[in-house]
């Protein structure tokens, strides 16, 4: 009587198991789930990791004092910033800021430390290149002179 | 010009007609290799909440022609260790028996290649040949990977071969006869004329829609889909016996297996679903001569391409059962429950005899 | 049915071998292969379809992860976590936070506890719906493991929401958590609850009661107690083999006594246990997300007195947490200056492995497939 019941039984799970199955495929006739990426983009959430970009106060200027904390503190070594005083300011500016983007890891250390809030993350996700050479070396402030200039 | 086409349907006609077929057939069986191709990806897609091929033209409907041209554009490369003669003929010893088959499965009225007494026996010699088809392949391709699945593939099909032959003689004792087109005739009318149905009211075999069942596992067994394709068992043995196989070498099993799901299945509905009949009875009896056999074609395709969906449908919702269990159940299920059936089937039919 | 125990199969391949040693032939299950999760190879010596020998061979992605302990401080460590088991990385992050919090005897805020909660145990989700449906991928299965991303897609997005990353997540800072949850997380989780349990018992019904998935596990990759205690193994492999060891039970971290949640324990040792021990510890860690967000306190989301530099005292410090494949424990051994001296990672993933060699033999191809799957490895976890 085991053999009769097992086959029921057996037959009876694969008989639901092609149901679900066939919900799931009558439900993707009816809607579309999925967004057709690249035709249409999903919104990028507010705290998104894209790489690293200088901030700006009102004046279009980045807020960088060139203290090298973010240098310090990166897991990666991948920020170099060099800085000096220019005249008639009162603290230190920024003349190079390079981030390495094949190093990051996104971990935000260098977001977080750094004293003037000047670094923040970039929504962008759109990443693709042909050469080494546009990421390994990402100018920040080339990249903060550029998106004032488009303002 | 009315005089040659005066020759040819005339006295040519005979050569005329062999032509057309083989035209046809080659016709039908390359667009369902292909189109079955995209078939099998949009509902794959859409049973796993995706949208499937949609690039390639609208829907992606020239995908399959891109795959083609893609796999034309392939090096043929024979590896160098490989038995040179085995490895080339494998993969046409797959698509010839399967496009034999052709021969006998009508599809309509007139739609008949030829009528062979043993026209059931016909096909299923010829899709026998796609076992050994497969054993010269794994072996030829002197890889290990490959070895295993061919060995796995033999016992699968002898196993699942034997199943099925019961429960077409079953249906033999029921329509007395092998030769496919006298079949489908003996199905006209009603629906309910349909074999499937038929022994239940008659009473000459009650059993039959489970010896339809019994035919479609069987089928799905002979083709290796799953949940029987552990010859191909992508996780396991990376592509199984087509392992070393590039090109138009791969393109050619790749068919071949969409042609064996179209025979299967059209075997399926001439036997037991009443072929070109309609089920309608004499409704449609208004109708002239090539419209009826218009809408005798379209319900052949209905009832083919339902039984096609059923086929990946399944695929796609089932793991793939383990060796042993795949044996068991043809030793240990199917043929019991088939001797059943045959068994009940002779007495019942026998039985008028004696009163 | 043809199930052969382990000494009828030894037994049937060694009377094959009259002819020698050249009657097997070594398959190479190499490291590029669809079914073994990562770069594992596994040299498997075969006398037709049964195994004769395994010999799992590691190291393909060894990437130094105790080396580069030694030479960053605590705080720059923090992202390497995530990187060990990449389907884990909040319960391995909050394995480190721990350690040094423990070690520089740091308070953290009740807030921030119930937060690394809450996204503990998502992540304890997201991990077994990724382990679950590549598993039934390796048997045949193609449809689940999609259903199992896009469930998983829910639960990214909202961690998304809340750190920015989805999946190496670098969420957990010392003394608490980088940002506060926001109302979008805690509505979306609660709302990402019922989903899942409707989701599940689907699965139940399609998958794990299907007679195919059955006949395929049951009785396979048999793993008795004894067993468990000569490797060290852990995590749903033991729990699926009888003992009732789970770290948030028997060494209780964090807040986890507060709430109320069972361990899935079976004793049928074989691979449908594990299976089940997997299924259920998903909504069990359902019930914990709902507990958690119900009691969610208010208050700071980090320890205001972090200093921005910390200096871990010289000592020797262990934390446990357990991650999705089992109990990883991180020992740190500082000397005073700013790096640590040792950083020792002790990962759930090797010791289950080591079992695979002893209870391979005599297996058929396809069933070791299935065992492996339901050992749940990652690889970059075994290597580190």
């Amino acid at each position: 009587m085991g053999y009769f019941s097992e086959i029921y039984h057996g037959a009876k799970s694969l008989v639901i198991g092609m149901r679900i199955s066939l919900d799931q495929f009558l439900k993707n006739f009816r809607g579309d789930y999925n967004t057709p990426y690249p035709h249409k983009t999903l919104p990028i959430p507010e705290r998104y990791r894209g790489h690293i970009i200088f901030t700006n106060d009102e004046a279009g200027k980045s807020l960088c004092i060139a203290c090298k904390s973010c240098e310090k503190a990166c897991p990666s070594d991948c920020i170099f910033v060099d800085g000096l005083k220019k005249e008639g300011e009162k603290k230190k500016s920024a003349t190079q800021f390079d981030l390495d983007f094949t190093k990051c890891s996104l971990c935000g250390a260098c977001v977080e430390i750094c004293p003037t809030d000047a670094l923040t993350f970039s929504k962008r996700y759109n990443l693709a290149s042909t050469s080494k050479v546009v990421y390994a070396k990402i100018d920040l402030i080339k990249d903060l002179e550029n998106r004032m200039q488009k303002k | 010009m009315s005089a040659s086409i005066d020759f040819l349907l005339g006295p040519a006609w005979p050569w005329v007609r062999v032509l057309l077929f083989l035209g046809g057939t080659a016709a039908f069986a390359g667009l369902n290799a292909a189109y079955l191709v995209w078939c099998e990806r949009k509902i794959a897609a859409y049973v796993q909440r995706r949208p499937g091929p949609m690039e390639v033209g609208p829907q992606g409907l020239i995908q399959p022609i891109a795959d083609a041209v893609k796999l034309l554009c392939k090096q043929l490369l024979t590896p160098p260790a490989v038995d040179t003669i085995l490895y080339r003929i494998a993969p046409v010893a797959m698509i010839i028996p399967a496009l034999m088959c052709f021969v006998v499965l009508p599809y309509g009225d007139a739609l008949m290649p030829t009528r062979i007494d043993l026209g059931l026996l016909v096909v299923f010699a010829f899709s026998a040949i796609n076992v050994i088809s497969l054993m010269l392949a794994g072996w030829s391709s002197n890889n290990k990977y490959a070895i295993i699945s061919s060995a796995r593939v033999v016992s699968q099909n002898v196993a699942y071969e034997i199943p099925m032959l019961l429960t077409i003689v079953t249906l033999i004792l029921v329509t007395g006869t092998t030769e496919l087109g006298t079949i489908v005739g003996q199905q006209g009318g009603w629906f309910w004329n349909w074999n499937i149905l038929r022994g239940i009211w008659t009473l000459a075999n009650p059993l039959v829609p489970v010896s339809f069942l019994i035919f479609f596992i069987c089928m799905l067994a002979e083709t290796n889909r799953a949940p029987f394709d552990l010859a191909e068992a992508e996780s396991e043995l990376v592509a199984g016996s087509f392992t070393e196989y590039s090109s138009m070498g791969f393109g050619l099993f790749f068919m071949a297996e969409y042609v064996n799901i179209v025979v299967g299945c059209s075997l399926a509905t001439v036997l037991f679903l009443g072929g070109w009949h309609t089920g309608l009875g004499n409704l449609l009896d208004f109708l002239p001569a090539w419209a009826s056999a218009l809408v005798g074609l379209g319900a052949f395709f209905v009832k083919l391409y339902a039984l096609i969906f059923v086929v990946m449908w399944i695929r796609w919702t089932f793991p793939r059962t383990q060796f042993y269990g795949l044996l068991n159940l043809s030793w240990k299920i199917l043929i019991p429950v088939a001797l059943f059936t045959l068994l009940l089937s002779s007495v019942l039919v026998k039985l008028p005899n004696l009163f | 049915m043809l199930l052969l125990n382990k000494q009828e199969a030894l037994a049937r391949v060694a009377s094959h071998n009259v002819g020698g040693p050249n009657e097997t032939f070594v398959l190479n299950l190499g490291p590029q292969h669809p079914a073994t999760h990562g770069v594992l190879r596994l040299k498997l010596t075969m006398d037709g379809e049964f195994i004769r020998k395994a010999e799992c061979v590691v190291g393909y992605i060894h990437r130094m992860h105790e080396k580069m302990g030694e030479n960053r401080t605590c705080a720059q460590f923090l992202p390497n976590t995530s990187r060990l088991d990449y389907l884990s990385a909040m319960q391995y992050t909050h394995a480190w936070c721990g350690a040094v919090e423990r070690a520089t005897k740091l308070e953290v805020p009740q807030r921030a506890e119930y937060i690394r909660v809450v996204t503990s145990e998502l992540n304890r989700i997201a991990s077994h719906l990724v382990g679950w449906g590549a598993w039934v991928m390796d048997l045949g299965g193609l449809t689940p493991i999609l259903y199992a991303f896009d469930d998983r897609e829910k639960i990214l997005d909202l961690l998304e929401g809340i750190c920015g990353a989805r999946l190496t997540f670098c969420y957990y800072r010392f003394g608490g958590v980088v940002n506060d949850i926001d109302d979008a997380f805690i509505q979306g989780t609660k709302a990402f609850v019922p989903y899942m349990r409707e989701r599940l018992k689907m699965y139940r019904a399609f998958v794990t009661d299907n007679v195919i998935l059955r006949k395929r596990l049951e009785g396979i990759g048999i793993i008795d107690q004894d067993m468990c205690r000569r490797y060290g193994a852990c995590g749903p492999v033991i729990r699926g083999s009888g003992i009732a060891n789970d770290t948030r039970k028997t060494e209780p971290y964090s807040v986890y006594q507060d709430f109320d949640f069972e361990i899935p324990v079976y004793d049928q040792c074989d691979s449908m246990a594990r299976y089940l021990v997997r299924m259920d510890e998903m909504e069990q860690s359902l019930r914990i997300i709902e507990q958690a967000l119900a009691k969610l306190p208010e208050g700071p989301f980090i320890n205001p007195k972090v200093p921005k530099f910390l200096k871990v005292p010289a000592g020797d410090t262990t934390y446990a947490t357990e991650a999705g494949r089992g109990r990883f424990m991180v020992r740190l051994v500082t000397d005073g200056t700013d790096t640590p001296y040792r950083v020792k990672l002790r990962t759930p993933c090797l010791a289950n492995l080591s079992l695979a060699e002893e209870v391979c033999e005599g297996m058929m191809l396809a069933d070791a497939i299935a065992f492996l799957g339901s050992l749940d490895l990652v690889i970059p976890d075994i290597d580190r």
